[in-house]
């Protein structure tokens, strides 16, 4: 009952001994999730936690038969890291390092297009399928397995949401931050597809927030392929336009990406959309039917 | 990150991007100088960051060294008000002064990463020296485009294209092209998230010049850009989002009276959000981040009660990496530490919410507790009622 990732994931920690890297895979670890291995150069030849280092990823991705990787790799090294995973083969590469230069983006993001890999984020909370695997920084325990999609570029926004169902005893399939960049591996409308073809998942949120035209892009997808009845919400409506609202995704410019452009456009589209972010769970219980 | 007018045509100049002769002065003296030296009719410009200088008198012709005095002297120093700055407006400090140009022509040019390709496009038009936006949304057939494939960057081939799609002519074209070129050279060199030249003009002795320029510069590649980081005006920033910048705290003024703090961007806004929606204003956007301690939270608190305008707190926090317990420890020491006098509502969930509440309730701090964010929005709104 998920997408992406589930119990059989074997997953690969990128700057394993770092201050956040090692905080989280103890985390990641103590949730249940398979942690086969992870890269710190020169540290290679170590353990942590019970856990091989490796001085690179091939080497690691190699010995191990780890599929996913997860990014702790600080901001002027993360873009180099997941053109690294990527080359050794992963199927999955989360980053979760926050302010990557946009040049280095361009280039990871044109790097992976031509190989048979995923990214989700930069700049998110990871992903999770409840009860089964935890590849991220989000508080585990808040999480209940469940049969609604989460789609999020925001990242306590999606806590919120995953308190919000699991106090209604809803519980989540998969929760995906996809990341509140202006460059991310994984958009709303590649997370929707995966959840439109899940039979474990009955409907999704997505999360939306001020700022580019992805909500615009995900809604006119909706519109067009889409059974599974879609929840959504769009955080900054109060947001003044020209100012950088702490996500580099978040800005309005030129009049384009404003909330109610967005949920205009999705409203249009069939979506339930929430006025207030505190009716998410209501609205996604009603929408269940 | 912004810079000046004056700081972005040094900039193109060692990227050889033709720009006008001239140079910055903070006294009208200096500027009468630099307009001796240049010699003829000059231009004396308020450098602010923001738009919109000519319309709100910030930019003046002078046709002798003597104008371009009284120029600079009713300029600098002056309040200007634009339609970017709000009404109360930004002192000017500097004018660059710039030899005159013959204006035949204006044109746009800009570089700036399109999120839908996830690649850089370069854009132009022949309606320059106009608000660009409208020209986007009434006659988007005039903006011509080239997207660069960052496997190469920006080839020759294209920036001709461009040159040839303004109308440009005879050996004109590879000077354009060579200017457009260059521009995107300078983008990549330094960083750039914009880079737009507004208007690229044509002038009478056949130069193609960069007449005015903004650059903003992507503020997650300053590492490795020391020498930009420099060219930062704290005068030109809001003094308390200086402030919170020194604590790691992302904090952005508005007008509203609800102060509020949060963890996380994204719920931040949805803070805000939920403020409106209760009825009251916010009066900033402030993100404490993942790893809030109690410091930051105390700082946090610090900066929002030095705005004079906030007649209440929410704090909102939804503990993951952060734990509430030490929000809460955060709250109590500012409370010992810094007199708060407006009402507060506390909403904590996730992790350790449960010890915070707690920790919350044996202190003797007087505030309410908001279940859930409409509950604490609605609680909020009411105590300025």
């Amino acid at each position: 009952m998920s997408v992406l990732v589930d119990e059989n994931t074997k997953v690969f920690v990128q700057a394993i001994t770092g201050r956040e890297g090692s905080f989280h895979t103890k985390q990641m670890i103590e949730y249940g999730t398979q942690v086969v291995g992870g890269a710190t150069p020169g540290k290679g030849g170590q353990d942590f936690e019970g856990v091989p280092v490796f001085n690179t990823v091939a080497e690691g991705v190699e010995a191990t038969g780890a599929n996913v990787s997860i990014i702790f790799v600080p901001p002027p090294f993360a873009a180099d890291a997941i053109m690294e995973a990527a080359d050794a083969g992963l199927e999955l590469i989360v980053c979760i390092t926050e302010g990557i230069p946009e040049a280095d983006m361009v280039k990871a993001y044109h790097y992976i297009q031509s190989r048979d890999t995923r990214l989700i984020g930069p700049n998110c909370p990871g992903i999770i399928t409840p009860g089964q695997c935890k590849i991220g920084i989000m508080p585990g325990f808040i999480h209940q397995p469940g049969r609604v999609g989460i789609i999020s570029r925001s990242g306590t926004l999606t806590y919120e949401t995953v308190g919000q169902l699991s106090d209604r005893g809803l519980g989540q399939s998969t929760a995906i931050g996809i990341g509140g960049d202006p460059i991310i591996g994984t958009r709303f409308v590649d997370a929707l597809a995966l959840f439109k073809d899940d039979p474990e998942t009955d409907a999704v949120v997505m999360i939306g927030e001020i700022g580019g035209t992805a909500e615009e892009e995900a809604a006119a997808y909706v519109k067009e392929h889409y059974d599974k009845p879609v929840i959504g919400f769009i955080a900054g409506r109060t947001a003044p336009p020209g100012r950088r609202m702490g996500h580099a995704g978040a800005i309005i410019s030129g009049g384009k990406g404003t909330a109610d452009d967005k949920m205009a456009a999705m409203k249009d589209a069939g979506i339930h959309v929430c006025e207030s972010p505190a009716e998410i769970g209501e609205t996604v219980e009603k929408a269940l039917g | 990150m912004k810079i000046h007018e004056y700081q972005a045509k040094e900039i193109l100049r060692q990227y050889n991007v033709a720009v006008p002769e001239g140079s910055v002065a903070t006294s009208a003296d200096e500027a009468e100088r630099i307009a001796t030296e240049l010699g003829g009719k000059v231009i004396v410009k308020a450098q602010i960051h923001a738009g919109g200088r000519g319309k709100g008198g910030g930019v003046k012709l002078a046709t002798n060294p003597t104008e371009a005095r009284e120029a600079a002297s009713a300029i600098l120093g002056m309040q200007l008000i634009t339609h970017q700055t709000g009404p109360e407006g930004q002192k000017v400090k500097q004018v660059l002064v710039e030899k005159a140009s013959d204006i035949e022509h204006e044109f746009y040019l800009g570089i700036t990463l399109d999120r839908a390709q996830s690649k850089l496009v370069v854009m132009a038009s022949r309606e320059g020296g106009v608000e660009i936006e409208e020209v986007a949304a009434e006659t988007p057939e005039k903006i011509l485009r080239e997207t660069v494939d960052p496997g190469v960057g920006l080839l020759p081939f294209q920036a001709t294209r461009i040159a040839f799609g303004l109308g440009f002519e005879g050996k004109q074209v590879r000077q354009a092209a060579g200017f457009i070129l260059n521009l995107y050279k300078a983008f990549i060199g330094a960083d750039c998230s914009i880079a737009e030249i507004n208007p690229l003009v044509t002038t009478a002795d056949g130069q193609v010049l960069a007449l005015d320029a903004k650059i903003n510069f992507d503020a997650n590649a300053l590492f490795r850009q020391p020498n930009l980081a420099e060219l930062r005006d704290l005068d030109e920033e809001d003094e308390l989002e200086v402030e919170a910048s020194k604590f790691d705290l992302n904090y952005i003024k508005l007008d509203g009276n609800i102060g509020c703090m949060v963890n996380g961007a994204g719920l931040a806004m949805a803070t805000m959000d939920i403020i409106k929606l209760s009825g009251a204003e916010p009066a900033n956007f402030l993100d404490v981040g993942g790893g809030a301690s109690a410091e930051t939270v105390e700082n946090g608190f610090r900066i929002l009660l030095s705005d004079p305008n906030v007649k209440a707190i929410l704090i909102n926090i939804f503990g993951g990496i952060v734990r509430c317990d030490r929000v809460a420890e955060g709250v109590i020491q500012a409370r010992k530490n810094i007199e708060v006098n407006v009402p507060l509502v506390v909403r904590l969930a996730g992790t350790n919410a449960d010890v915070a509440a707690e920790m919350l309730e044996k202190s003797d701090m007087d505030f309410s507790v908001g279940h859930g964010l409409k509950d604490a929005a609605e609680k909020v709104a009411s105590a300025i009622q």
